[in-house]
């Protein structure tokens, strides 16, 4: 029986989904430095275009069709089968495809947290096809295991309300890998590597706060009162987190910084994903604060470090989602949500146990998948774009634009005719 | 004639661009330029990385004067741009061959003098003397 309300609040839901993965390009995109601003902007926007594909295609059907412990069969490829009636073992409320499309938006944003960690150095068309494979053969079956009808982290009865490990984990973990494996950018740790527009971090982190009430609150797939939950849930874990990294920067260096408070309120809601349906707000509380910790020092540590993970993706969701995933198994309570489980503080500490194997499983599929798709794209495409390349920033050599057009500011260039791979240029007379 | 080149403050340059129109000099060129001087450095923090800003903004001022309004143009400079802390800026003062207005091809001083070089000085003078400069 179809609920207009349900499906009115999973629709809206998907679509604040949708603008994560926009706020998520502005983000990283402010982050940069402005010669590979579009390029990084670009790595999470071409997920929109390929997962969306993919998605219809076969990823639906691998995470979320009826199949084995381990992986969704494929009697849904092409939304075959995937009608406008619900599927009550996932809601029995929402058009069926009002599900799918939901799940599709964060096969899209997952893959592009990742890129955070390799900004900056890597060719677009290896990118897009790692993208591409990371999320067939990483994303769907991890999202299977723990959501899927049977997947076996879900027999186990492992808390993720709306992706801490599936999505944060194992972005966080695969984004460590790919920084490892690929290497650090040529001057990293020898020329100052800041943020090149502090503003658009803001506006992204805004955006993406925004948009993670239909991440939490819509991952309830219905517009009722577990959906309040964990929309109070999420705003009270990334207040708490915001303020808690902002008390350590004001300790540390005496001044409140805006990508501090930008960052901090992204690992609050990054910690509260997996706990949104399932605590009460004052352990939100606890869990942002936390988790904030843990990332504020994590950074530290990762930025004396060789490891150039560039945009600090493994401390921001890795850590911050294992933490989110593991308090969960602290902090859940039957009184907070009735149909959810009790946690360590409510005296079943096997818990505290299932989400501890479900973090493992998910860091350990995840780097080891992530280093099998690299060392593939990297033995047959080649990964790292070229120094020169790298010098001049990829904007110019991987799309041929520029983010702040500069060109012409003394008359430097003119327009060229026909076909603009073997450019004819009119200099006048 | 000499060229007048100044480096200030950023901070200070609406106070040095109304001295010097109530001195009279009206012809200024301005460029954002970066330097370093011996100031104290300023620090900077992006998450976990600190940084160290070796170049300090300033302005640069060019302007050209004839004889009498050299002294008057550099007391201008003094008493605007002063705040007594190291960074105040310098002035370099040198002498100039030849100069030509393109427009009429006037030469020298006759070139030297902006066409509502009166107006602009009287509305500085007009606007009075501005209570946060001279304190």
């Amino acid at each position: 029986m179809i609920s207009a309300g349900d499906t009115a609040w999973v629709l809206l839901s998907s679509a604040l989904v949708l603008l994560m993965t926009v706020g998520l390009a502005l983000f990283y995109g402010g982050l940069v430095r402005p010669k590979s601003t579009l390029n990084t902007m670009m790595m999470s926007m071409i997920a929109l275009g390929v997962i969306g594909v993919q998605w219809v295609l076969v990823g639906y059907s691998i995470a979320f069709a009826p199949g084995s412990a381990w992986l969704g069969g494929f009697a849904w490829v092409g939304f075959r089968s995937v009608g406008l009636e619900p599927d009550p073992t996932y809601s029995a409320t929402i058009p069926q495809q009002a599900h799918a499309m939901f799940q599709g938006m964060f096969a899209i944003i997952t893959p592009a947290l990742i890129s955070g960690a390799i900004v900056e150095r890597m060719r677009f068309r290896a990118y897009v096809v790692f993208l591409l494979l990371w999320t067939t053969l990483i994303y769907d079956p991890l999202a299977h295991w723990v959501w899927g009808a049977g997947g076996w982290l879900l027999e186990r009865g492992a808390l993720d309300f709306a992706g801490g490990t599936v999505v944060h984990i194992s972005a966080g973990v695969s984004a460590l890998t790919a920084a490892w494996m690929l290497g650090p950018r040529k001057d990293y740790r020898r020329v100052p590597l800041a943020p090149h527009n502090v503003p658009l971090v803001l506006l992204g982190a805004g955006l993406l706060w925004f948009g993670w009430f239909g991440f939490n609150a819509g991952s309830a797939l219905a517009a009722n009162g577990l959906a309040a939950l964990a929309f109070v849930n999420t705003n009270t874990a990334a207040a708490a987190a915001l303020v808690t990294w902002a008390a350590l920067d004001l300790t540390r260096s005496r001044k409140v910084t805006a990508v501090g408070a930008a960052t901090g309120l992204v690992v609050g809601l990054v910690a509260i994903t997996p706990a949104a349906g399932y605590v009460t707000p004052l352990a939100a509380l606890a869990i942002g604060a936390i988790a904030a910790g843990v990332s504020y020092t994590a950074i530290q540590i990762r930025s004396a470090s060789r490891l150039d993970d560039a945009l600090d993706v493994f401390s921001c969701h890795g850590l911050a989602g294992a933490a989110g995933a593991l308090l969960t198994g602290v902090f859940a309570s039957k009184i907070a949500n009735p149909a959810g489980a009790d946690g360590l503080l409510a005296g079943n500490a096997a818990q505290l146990g299932v989400q501890l194997l479900a973090v493992c499983a998910a860091a350990l599929f995840a780097a080891i998948g992530t280093m099998a798709i690299l060392a593939l794209v990297q033995a047959t495409l080649g990964a790292r774009a070229s120094v020169p390349e790298e010098m001049t920033g990829l904007d110019l050599s991987e799309h041929g634009e520029e983010a702040y057009f500069a060109g012409s500011t003394l008359g430097g260039s003119v327009i060229v005719h026909r076909n603009p791979a073997t450019p004819v240029v009119d200099r006048g007379r | 004639m000499k060229l007048i080149t100044t480096i200030v403050r950023p901070e200070r340059l609406p106070e040095v661009k109304a001295a010097l129109f109530r001195a009279g000099v009206t012809g200024i060129t301005l460029s954002r330029v970066s330097g370093h001087g011996g100031e104290h450095e300023v620090l900077e923090q992006y998450r976990g990385t600190a940084l160290v800003m070796e170049f300090r903004e300033k302005v640069k001022i060019e302007m050209v004067c004839s004889e009498p309004f050299v002294e008057p143009c550099i007391q201008a400079i003094l008493s605007a741009a002063r705040t007594g802390e190291v960074g105040d800026g310098k002035i370099f003062v040198q002498a100039i061959e030849r100069v030509i207005r393109i427009r009429t091809g006037e030469m020298d001083n006759e070139a030297l003098t902006a066409v509502n070089a009166d107006e602009v000085q009287r509305a500085a003078l007009a606007a009075g003397v501005d209570p946060e400069t001279r304190a």
